[in-house]
């Protein structure tokens, strides 16, 4: 078995209008065994740039902890917040450095940069940054989700549209994949507000 | 003395703190990760009036296309590129490194950056990590005593040559590449070959595939041609799109509004001088 496959996940992040769209799954396991239904796996860099990470459970948490940081320590430096570009180098620097070591996880970053463009990207777990236009995806449940997100992906989504079509991307991968599921964490990010979902899944 | 509780931002370099935990899941039986490769092809050929570079664009990981357009040539110096094939995080981070030392150089000297300046750079750094860094490279670039190609291997050897292939598509570029070239070629002549050497890497190498990027580099400058072909359209998009009849299930819905960003325009008089 996979390093990344002892505790389960998916992420998906996809581009809309002047928005964006965040989602990952909620289930955590050890292998098998389910031990929690409500894992958060996306969390909040500040207002307009937002992170999932998807892979081994510990080094999610410490890599999240370790972003907060450099990203307050910026914060009071620069007295202003990071653009989603930079945070994405930072992640890649602070990945590449262990390349010998490296984070058991893969991260996926999405926000909101000058003139309210949406900006995303994911990484392999030493930091390779991977930009595009349209959407990324990770975890254990990710070659369903690029099969998905191919199928259902239009450009220029409006955020409701886009809310729906990352759910049942996010939802119908999932479906497929064991290590994956128990439900869905979306954000949808607009210039004006953060609408954060819990979605109704399979429960097995 | 003590251990900061704070941990500072490290200086700079490698660092090996995990990897005594990541050898232990390992020996539990945990498979380590595999990390995105670049599959590739790449080349590079000299002209009449200087140096041109060609790439694919598939990255890799596994047998999944992770991305279908991602960049594979990078910059080092106005007047000088270079393609990467291997694992995509050694090329991006090796290329970033040594075109920030070759700018430090350039305001240290006062003067453009010489091709071997940065061949030395990439070289001294793989060879000291004895191949571990996995980055396979072609450099090219103009500098003061002309056009200048060069292959570098993750083990940190190299090569210089008037028309070089690397990567895992490298046999069936470096096919078309023993067939058609001589020296002296013009421009249109040298990107009309380097484009079908890629095609031939990108036709008939799985690990290689959608578009063409080429650069060429002269005396005079530099043209970036991203995406000079895309010989691999969507055949078909369908025009409908999906529609969700069923809309998904929502438990809890959580609306945060965000703070309008307030422009501050700057009233009251300058301070005197």
């Amino acid at each position: 078995m996979s390093i990344f496959e002892y505790n389960g996940s998916a992420v998906v992040a996809m581009v809309g209008k002047n928005c964006f769209a965040i989602a990952s799954d909620r289930r955590l396991g050890v292998q098998l065994q389910t031990i929690a239904t409500d894992f958060k796996r996306i969390s909040k860099i500040h207002d307009r740039v937002f992170i999932g990470l998807s892979g081994l459970a510990t080094d999610v948490q410490t890599l999240y902890q370790r972003l907060v940081f450099r990203h307050k320590l910026y914060q009071l430096r620069e007295e202003r917040d990071m653009k989603p570009e930079t945070f994405a180098s930072l992640v890649s620097a602070i990945l590449y450095e262990k390349r010998f070591g490296p984070y058991l996880c893969q991260p996926v970053i999405a926000g909101l940069g000058d003139d309210d463009k949406p900006f995303i990207c994911t990484m392999d777990s030493i930091g390779a940054k991977e930009l595009a236009k349209d959407f990324v995806v990770s975890g254990t449940a990710s070659e369903s989700l690029y099969g998905a997100c191919e199928a259902m992906y239009k450009p220029d989504m409006e955020a409701e549209e886009l809310f729906e079509t990352i759910s049942q991307a996010l939802l119908s991968s999932v479906d497929r994949d064991c290590l994956s599921g128990w439900g869905g964490h979306v954000y949808v990010v607009t210039p004006t507000e953060v609408k954060e979902r819990i979605l109704k899944g399979r429960m097995d | 003395m003590s251990q900061s509780a704070v941990e500072v931002p490290p200086k700079g370099g490698f660092s090996f703190d995990l990897c005594k935990r990541n050898d232990m899941l390992i020996q539990k039986g945990l498979k380590a990760p595999s990390f995105l490769k670049t599959g590739t092809t790449i080349v590079g050929l000299i002209f009449k009036d200087g140096v041109i570079l060609g790439a694919d664009t598939r990255a890799t990981e596994g047998p999944i296309v992770a991305d279908k357009n991602c960049e594979k040539i990078h910059y080092m110096a106005p007047n000088i590129y270079c393609c990467g094939a291997g694992t995509a995080a050694d090329t991006e981070a090796v290329t970033d490194m040594v075109s920030s030392q070759l700018r430090l150089h350039r305001y240290q000297t006062g003067r453009d950056s010489r091709v071997i300046t940065a061949l030395t750079l990439l070289k001294k750094h793989l060879f000291s990590y004895q191949g571990q860094v996995s980055a396979a490279l072609v450099l090219g670039g103009v500098d003061i005593t002309g056009p200048h190609l060069h292959t570098i291997y993750p083990h940190g050897s190299t090569d210089t040559l008037p028309f070089a292939t690397m990567g895992s598509g490298s046999l069936a570029a470096m096919s078309v590449f023993e067939a058609k070239y001589k020296e002296g070629l013009t421009r249109e002549e040298g990107v009309k070959l380097v484009a079908e050497a890629i095609c031939s890497g990108i036709f008939n190498d799985l690990g290689s595939g959608s578009n063409v990027d080429i650069c060429v580099i002269t005396k005079e400058g530099k043209e970036y041609l991203r995406n000079y072909m895309e010989p691999n359209p969507r055949t078909y998009v369908s025009s409908k799109g999906y529609s969700f009849t069923k809309k998904t299930e929502v438990l809890l819905t959580k609306i945060t509004p965000l703070m309008e960003r307030v422009q501050i325009t700057e009233v009251g008089e300058d301070m005197e001088e």
